[in-house]
């Protein structure tokens, strides 16, 4: 029978959820020993949801393809006055009809 | 319990449903994905519970099946979720008030839509109050477990994720998450300059550069952007590199 975990496998991904969780405190620690927090650098804070956000969508809205580009259009239409769930259903939608439509 | 925990306690469930709802299926994914390269389900499941980021999953398990070399796979981990320094640093303001082991498990539970919403909530002026915040954690942390061990066990029953048109949810999903957004200062030069920045860096320097490169790109351009009102007169410096 199979077993179900191996040193090796088990190794790497205890290392990647070290490294991983090291990145979701070490901004605080980081953040946390300035003692003021200069307005500059407070304003790059404030931007950071949008700017990285942003790059988990341009990209696939530029390389996943007509459908996918198309999609993301009419979910930022929708999304410009309704909120998420609307997005996401009207998006489904859209995706399933373009794709019957153009294979 | 107070009724403002009870509101508490519904609104994180609520917002853990609307999460859930997108990342259902690249969970599902990300279990049948890694059987089928190769890893044990509870392999699979352990990889869900302890890095819990994913992104960098699907990157890890696709190594996995190319047998590169373990640190170039941890690496590779740790790029692709390098992002999560800028959300630690920028949510900071918000849970200072945060116990040592509220904080450890806090950050433990911060991905994208956590982050997010966190912020969302601290522009409207609410405090974020730990049990807010541990519901709407868990509400997307346990089914992510399930999900995954649903998809080894389903592994290839899924299929073709385009087929049934589910792989353009979480663009949809962190799109609504930028729109939500769009009050904030200097909302639409950071947009533009992380998309342009991370088309552009997707192109000539390659994934996951990409996203960290990109957000880089917006993030400096807030931060050199003029300030509103009395912060004017600031230090300019270059305060980004310091960031990264």
């Amino acid at each position: 029978m199979e077993a179900l975990f191996r040193p090796e496998m088990v190794a790497i991904i205890v290392a990647a959820a070290l490294a991983t969780y090291a990145t979701r405190f070490g901004g605080y620690v980081l953040i946390t020993r300035m003692k003021r927090i200069p307005p500059r650098v407070e304003a790059a804070l404030n931007a950071v949801p949008a700017a990285v956000l942003t790059t988990l969508v341009a990209p696939s809205a530029v390389t996943g393809g007509l459908d996918v580009s198309l999609t993301l259009v009419a979910a930022l239409l929708v999304g410009l006055r309704l909120g998420v769930l609307p997005m996401l259903a009207a998006g489904w939608v859209v995706v399933m009809i373009l794709r019957h439509l153009i294979g | 319990m107070t009724p403002e925990t009870y509101q508490e306690i519904r609104d994180a469930a609520r917002r853990g449903f609307a999460v859930v709802i997108s990342a259902a299926p690249f969970g599902i994914l990300f279990g049948a994905v890694a059987v089928d390269n190769g890893l044990t389900i509870a392999e699979a499941a352990l990889m869900s519970a302890t890095v819990y980021a994913g992104a960098s999953q699907l990157v890890g398990v696709e190594l996995f099946s190319h047998h590169v070399a373990p640190w170039l796979i941890v690496l590779s981990i740790f790029a692709v979720n390098f992002r999560h320094v800028l959300y630690s640093a920028a949510i900071a303001k918000h849970i200072r008030h945060f116990s040592l082991w509220q904080k450890c498990v806090g950050f433990f539970l911060l991905i994208d839509p956590l982050f997010a919403e966190s912020e969302r909530r601290g522009d409207a002026g609410i405090r974020i109050g730990f049990v807010w915040y541990l519901v709407l954690g868990l509400s997307v942390y346990v089914p992510w477990l399930v999900l995954t061990v649903l998809g080894g066990v389903l592994g290839n029953l899924i299929g073709d994720p385009e087929a049934i048109g589910i792989d353009v949810l979480l663009p949809i999903y962190f799109m609504g998450l930028v729109l939500g957004f769009r009050s904030r200062a200097n909302w639409l030069p950071v947009v533009v300059a992380s998309a342009a920045g991370s088309i552009l860096a997707l192109h000539f320097v390659g994934s996951p550069w990409h996203v960290s490169l990109g957000a880089l790109a917006g993030i400096a351009v807030a931060a050199l952007l003029p300030l509103d009102g009395d912060e004017a007169g600031a230090p300019v410096g270059d305060p980004v590199e310091g960031e990264a």
